[in-house]
């Protein structure tokens, strides 16, 4: 359904606001579904057009259930697109309609400028389209089973991709080498020019001799396979593996998508964040009547409303952006306010700079989560939000909090939003043991691998593979080497 | 552009059903499937499909909340594991899988998995049945079939349309074309009798265990014929040294004691069948369930005898079922198995037997009866 009359004429009004705060989004197209059309979207991950998969069908089933029980409500969906396209349910009162609209400005502000979001395809809905269109002509020549079976295994190693190299060039070789053509067949540390007296002094024997060392290991480093480690299992796979043309060809759509929705993860605190803290802007200066206060703040509070259990990305997010405002609005940030340690002074420091509208609007371009929270969670923030960090007790069985130390607050944070949340794992050596079996390493930070699962991916990675993988990890903090070799798994 | 869902989700039930065939196994074991009809929803726990990933363990992660308290104030039961998992607890916790089905769903099921074949009832001479159902609605037929409301409804339409209709003095006249009549479509359905009679063994030596099995048996054997005859009868026969009929419910909670003379039960079954269930008009089928303990040689060449003369010849099909016990010497089973065995099989394509030594083996045995298509 296209917007009501009335519904134009609001995000008319609302959009004219949007720009007049300097946001800058993609036009949005909005279109307002049903609860049943909208739980089909939802489970489509905001697309419509996916692929054909089972898995869309059990998210259809959670989510209509968790809608039919009252247990959840999704009164809006967009999706990082030129144009956004923006879902509003049907039902919603016109108060929410406002308050989702003003929100979706956000949302899409911050994916037209913000850097994580730049090497996303903005063309997205017709890259799902196509990639639907070929699974399915797949699965007609092929077989649901079979192509079920592939998507699925692909699908299991859907997080292994390396989230930072669309920003970063990866030195997957040395620019000035031409592939195939050695640079410098001589391995010999070249001597500094000295005396003859001096030169015991100006190449020390024990220097030539590590760099000798040195050189001789990144010769043999050359050799190895791959050159360095390599954290795109999905483009290691798709490069290497023995894979049928059609198997490549989904394997390569699957990491495109995974790529797409990377950024959603990294940025998820500042996104939500960002929405919220506009839409509360949009809505209490300029859009709110007065009989729809109570409602707007009835809504606004149930979605920014802190939970004991995790982190609200709303609330955070937009408590941190208000804070880095007023920082900058008062000066309160650099060496001076830095190093003066009278309280009192720091508290009612004010500079009235006035760049705190300036300075989040360059945050929200340069910055990712795990960014902005380093960059910005200081321990004012910590204590005023009333944050702690908890832990398992298996004691009890429950979950008990276990500090409120600002830095360890932050160091777990932090820990959780490393590589999205996903355990940092890279491939060591593609032709492990000189027989073309693959080795992985786990980058063990304190926290062990869901185990069963584990096997479970590791077998998928071995029938991509077809030769026996092998990964490095700890496990109760005994290093392990957990393999499969496509009929037996071992533990070592 | 929503249509599509509905083939992801089907796909989806279909996967369900798949992992639900796996466990058939526990829940045909489960007691308190017993007593349900075909149409009740049952509902199954299901561990979650779930994609594997390479992801951190729940439990050790932990995280970051916001909220009072001071260190060690509980913030949440262990089971709740999603609330620790990966991306600083933004992701929703496990889902478990609750599945409903019916009943004759998880029939159909186990039919599939047991490789049970479709129930052949005796003899080409079936009845067909046919039945004049109303199901449309059409626009010419007798007055006395008129669908006022659809009628009534075509009235107002046509009304509306054409503007003579007035909120204020809201009068529908209908006219000839606006008449709408239900119209019936003949169902022919054919119709099979059939009976089955469960005959148990419920001497000194059954014991609760014993009973229990039996009545996992009984509901599973009974929810599958069901399946394939409309209008099934079923008739309850106990024994000790005597036989007599009961009810559904004392057939499974009696507790008897004495000595066991298998005979009488086939006995009593006999007369039922020459008084209500001519063989030539109805399908009968006979279990007979005990622990093998008869009382003496004689009355098992009695038994055996009844069995090859009377009963076989008009069942469709005879099961017996030796449930194991601490007490019962298990001879009946020999006995049977000698007379009616040979190499290569029974002598009779009637008679099933099997043997019950766990609740494990429920399973299978129900494959041993039913496995054969009759």
């Amino acid at each position: 359904m296209s917007l009501s009359p009335e519904l134009i004429k609001w995000r008319n009004h609302i959009r004219e606001i949007a720009l007049g705060y300097g946001l800058d989004f993609f036009e949005v197209i909005f279109e307002v579904l049903d609860w049943k059309q909208m739980n089909v979207v939802a489970s489509y991950g905001g697309f419509p057009n996916r692929y054909p998969h089972w898995r869309f069908g059990m998210e259809y089933e959670q989510i209509s259930k968790s809608y039919a029980y009252g247990l959840t409500k999704i009164y809006e969906m967009v999706i990082n697109n030129d144009p956004s396209y923006a879902y509003l349910l049907h039902s919603n009162a016109l108060m929410d309609q406002k308050l989702v609209m003003a929100h979706v400005y956000g949302h899409s502000d911050f994916f037209k400028n913000n850097f994580y979001f730049s090497h996303t395809n903005r063309k997205m809905i017709d890259v799902m389209g196509n990639h639907r269109s070929k699974v399915q002509r797949y699965i007609d020549e092929y077989g649901l089973d079979k192509v079920e079976a592939f998507i699925d295994q692909c699908l299991s190693l859907e997080n292994l991709i390396d989230y930072h190299s669309p920003a970063i060039k990866r030195q997957r070789f040395h620019e000035d080498e031409v592939l195939g053509e050695e640079k410098d067949t001589k391995v010999s540390v070249k001597k500094m020019k000295s005396k003859e007296y001096m030169d015991t002094f100006v190449n020390p024997s024990d220097f030539l001799a590590a760099q000798q060392k040195m050189i001789e290991e990144a010769k043999k480093k050359e050799k190895s396979f791959p050159e360095h480690h390599e954290r795109d299992v999905l483009l290691f796979l798709i490069n290497y593996a023995p894979l049928e043309r059609w198997q490549r060809d989904v394997l390569t759509m699957i990491r495109d998508e995974a790529y797409y929705f990377a950024p959603q993860r990294q940025t998820k605190i500042m996104n939500e964040g960002w929405a919220a803290y506009w839409h509360t802007t949009m809505m209490t200066q300029k859009i709110l009547d007065d009989t729809e206060v109570i409602d707007y703040a009835d809504h606004h509070s149930g979605t920014v409303a802190p939970h004991p259990g995790r982190v609200n990305p709303y609330k955070l997010g937009m408590e941190l952006f208000r804070d880095i405002e007023d920082r900058w609005n008062k000066g309160k940030f650099g060496k001076e306010f830095e190093d003066c340690t009278d309280f009192k002074e720091k508290r009612v420091w004010d500079k009235k700079l006035g760049q705190g509208r300036d300075k989040i609007f360059e945050v929200r371009k340069l910055y990712n989560d795990l960014t902005f929270l380093d960059a910005f969670l200081n321990d004012e923030f910590c204590v005023q939000q009333k944050m702690f960090t908890y832990a398992y007790n298996p004691n009890n069985n429950t979950y008990e909090i276990v500090d409120r130390d600002w830095r360890k607050v932050k160091a777990k944070l932090l820990q959780s939003l490393t590589n999205c949340g996903s355990p940092i794992i890279e491939i060591v050596d593609g032709n492990y043991n000189n027989r073309g079996e693959m080795l992985l390493k786990h980058h063990f930070d304190g926290a062990t691998l869901k185990m069963d699962w584990a096997w479970e991916t590791l077998k998928n990675l071995q029938s991509l593979w077809d030769r026996p993988v092998y990964l490095e990890t700890m496990v109760e903090g005994i290093p392990k080497v957990l393999s499969f070799d496509g009929k037996e798994t071992h533990e070592k | 552009m929503f249509v599509k869902i509905d083939s992801d989700h089907s796909r989806f039930k279909q996967i369900i059903r798949g992992k639900i065939k796996k466990e058939l196994r526990k829940f045909i074991t489960h007691g308190e499937m017993i007593g349900r009809q075909g149409k009740d929803l049952v509902s199954i726990p299901l561990p979650q499909i779930d994609m594997p990933h390479f992801v951190y363990g729940p439990r050790q992660m932990g995280g970051v909340g916001q909220g009072e308290g001071k260190p060690g104030t509980v913030i949440g039961a262990g089971e709740i594991e999603g609330d620790g998992s990966g991306q600083a607890g933004n992701e929703e916790g496990d889902h478990v899988l609750e599945t409903e089905l019916t009943v004759a769903e998880l029939v159909e099921l186990m039919g599939e998995e047991l490789e049970l074949p479709r129930i052949q009832p005796k003899g080409d001479s079936n009845l067909n049945s046919e039945k004049e159902k109303y199901t449309g609605i059409g626009m010419s037929g007798p007055e006395s079939l008129r669908h006022f409301k659809r009628t009534y409804r075509q009235a107002l339409r046509r009304q509306i349309i054409a503007g003579s209709y007035d909120p204020k003095h809201p009068r529908i006249v209908p006219m000839r074309e606006d008449r709408r009549y239900r119209v019936s479509r003949k169902e022919v359905r054919p119709e099979q009798e059939a009976v089955i009679i469960y005959m148990m063994d419920v001497s000194g030596s059954m014991g609760a265990e014993q009973k229990e099995i039996v009545r996992m048996e009984t509901f599973w054997i009974d929810t599958w014929i069901r399946a394939h005859y409309k209008g099934l009868q079923a008739r309850y026969i106990v024994h000790d040294a005597v036989a007599r009929e009961v009810d559904r419910d004392t057939f499974y909670k009696t507790r008897e004691s004495g000595g066991t003379i298998i005979s009488s039960a086939y006995k009593l079954c006999l007369d039922l069948i020459h008084k209500h269930y001519p063989p030539s008009d109805w399908n009968i089928y006979a279990f007979h369930f005990s622990d093998g303990d008869n009382w003496s040689g004689n009355d098992t060449q009695e038994c055996l005898k009844l069995l090859q003369d009377e009963l076989l010849p008009i069942v469709n099909l005879f099961g017996y079922g030796q449930v194991e016990s601490e007490y019962g010497s298990g001879q009946f089973l020999r006995d049977l198995s000698e007379k009616f065995y040979r190499e290569g099989g029974a002598t009779h394509e009637s008679l099933v037997v099997s043997k019950i030594a766990s609740r494990d083996a429920i399973y299978d045995s129900i494959k041993d009866f039913l496995g054969k298509g009759r």
